[in-house]
């Protein structure tokens, strides 16, 4: 038989722990992209004192594969002294990868924001800080949430590649829990369902926070 | 005029006083906005072109003309929408771009700029107002985070000026709950919680359907009769600018063609220029 119910339940506890490892790196990625891709589409905002450099960065990391970023951190740093364990390793680079992304996603949203709203802050004083934080932001954000929560379940995606750092995420838990057993259907199959519907939440997850979003918005 | 050229006027933190009996005269009849020598290009095209302009304390101004002959560049150079390429702007006594720095004139720094741009407020055409917010809160935004007042101050502030514009039922609705005149009236309310000395007014009811031009200009009305404002703006509305300003400018080529107290500046216009811009306008209406 190709499946058997009994080595899928054997093959499950396993997999929820992974599936703990996967959430919690998804999660963590996804703080760093979101925060750091907004600090990188302000400051390139700010003036070409940090708009060149910052554009110099933005592309090496997009145009180089996340592999190999991952690759360089775990084994090239630590011949610098600089050693890391997976998971922060794993969460960092697909952090700051994502974060140029998620830079490109908020610069879109960031100039949409009319003339007048910019012109409006300078003519009641508004400090740089409050007039992105209390004017351009909260108009800016709203309108990028969905595309931002595609990233997420990029990111999630993504996580497989945690396993080349000795990271036992999903993925990984499946492919050794595979290997011992010589039975790799029930495991590679659970492993996509699980993705599948933690795929499904986020997406509902994101339209709800539009929906919250848009209402605020829109009063 | 150079851009370096040496500001001169009395009384004022980039020159000293010659004694202070001269600087007591001075103040008394010192302008509250004065263009010297202010010049602005786009390009190769010169939209001001060398202006000299004083507006004096309480006096309502309405700058007229035709498009593109740099009326609302005025109002954007002194709001410090737009930089000057050369000539000083004074604002209650103080150049409002550059300062004195050893002997020295150089570009102020954003610490001066804040400083000055608080006794302006401005309102637009397109009324920017905050959409995300309430009016209330556009009106409560910047004299919490820029004058430090507290939320409740700031609050009573705000109520009594939305109040002042007729709108005081209208506070916990956001702008596009609002009409364009009452949007408009938001804004003047949201510019005077600043309590600036001088006031912009750029084209204020030229978005609006004509049925709600009259609520806005009522309101500015009302504020020129209770406040002792210095009022600029910028207007297509004739009957409103001869009404209620104290004097016309007319703009034609980045220059001032002519100016005058309403009375004489429509009945007996001096310029050939004024007299065909006032026929080609009053036909219009």
């Amino acid at each position: 038989m190709l499946w058997e119910w009994s080595y899928a339940l054997e093959v499950l506890p396993p997999l929820l722990r992974a599936a703990a490892i996967t959430v919690e790196a998804t999660l963590l990625s996804f703080a760093i992209a979101a925060s750091l891709g907004l600090a990188l589409a302000v400051l390139r905002m700010l003036g070409p004192m940090f708009a060149w450099p910052l554009s110099i960065f933005i592309e090496f990391v997009r145009s180089t594969p996340l592999l190999i970023q991952m690759f360089f951190l775990y084994f090239v740093l630590p011949q610098f002294g600089v050693t890391l364990d997976g998971l922060t390793v794993g969460v960092l680079t697909i952090g700051v990868h994502y974060a140029t992304f998620c830079a490109e996603v908020y610069r879109t949203g960031l100039e949409n924001i009319p003339r007048g709203q910019w012109e409006a802050a300078v003519a009641l004083n508004l400090g740089v800080f409050t007039t992105f934080k209390d004017v351009i932001l909260p108009q800016a954000i709203p309108p990028v949430v969905p595309a931002l929560g595609n990233y997420l379940i990029g990111i999630f995606k993504a996580t497989p590649l945690l396993s080349v750092v000795a990271v036992l995420e999903l993925m990984g838990t499946a492919k050794i829990l595979g290997s011992e057993s010589y039975r790799y259907v029930e495991p590679i199959t659970l492993v996509g369902l699980f993705f599948l519907i933690m795929s499904l939440v986020s997406a509902t997850a994101i339209r709800a926070v539009e929906r919250m979003l848009n209402r605020r918005t829109v009063g | 005029m150079t851009p370096n050229a040496q500001p001169t006027a009395p009384c004022t933190p980039v020159s000293k006083p010659r004694d202070a009996a001269d600087c007591a005269v001075t103040a008394m009849v010192e302008p509250m906005v004065r263009f010297q020598g202010v010049v602005k290009r786009f390009g190769a095209h010169t939209v001001i072109d060398g202006l000299d302009l004083a507006i004096a304390r309480g006096e309502k101004l309405a700058l007229i003309g035709p498009s593109g002959s740099g009326k609302t560049t005025v109002l954007r150079m002194l709001m410090t929408l737009e930089r000057l390429d050369a000539g000083v702007i004074w604002v209650d006594g103080e150049p409002l771009t550059q300062v004195q720095r050893h002997g020295k004139t150089v570009p102020a720094d954003s610490a001066h700029l804040r400083r000055v741009r608080g006794k302006i407020g401005m309102v637009f055409q397109q009324f920017n107002l905050f959409p995300h917010m309430t009016a209330l809160k556009n009106c409560m935004e910047a004299p919490i985070t820029v004058l430090g007042l507290s939320r409740r101050e700031a609050e009573e502030r705000a109520v009594d000026l939305l109040a002042m514009v007729g709108l005081a039922d209208k506070k916990h609705h956001y702008p596009n709950q609002l009409s364009g005149g009452q949007q408009q009236r938001v804004a003047i309310a949201r510019a005077l919680a600043m309590r600036p000395k001088v006031m912009l007014f750029d084209e204020v009811t030229s978005a609006l359907d004509p049925e709600l031009v009259g609520e806005v200009l009522n309101v500015i009305r009302k504020l020129g009769a209770e406040h002792d404002l210095t009022m600029l703006m910028v207007t297509h509305q004739m009957g409103f600018a001869k009404e209620f300003a104290d004097r016309i400018a007319l703009f034609h080529g980045g220059k001032i063609e002519e100016d005058g107290p309403p009375a004489t500046f429509f009945t007996n216009p001096r310029s050939e220029r004024t007299r065909q811009f006032l026929r080609a306008v009053l036909e219009g209406t």
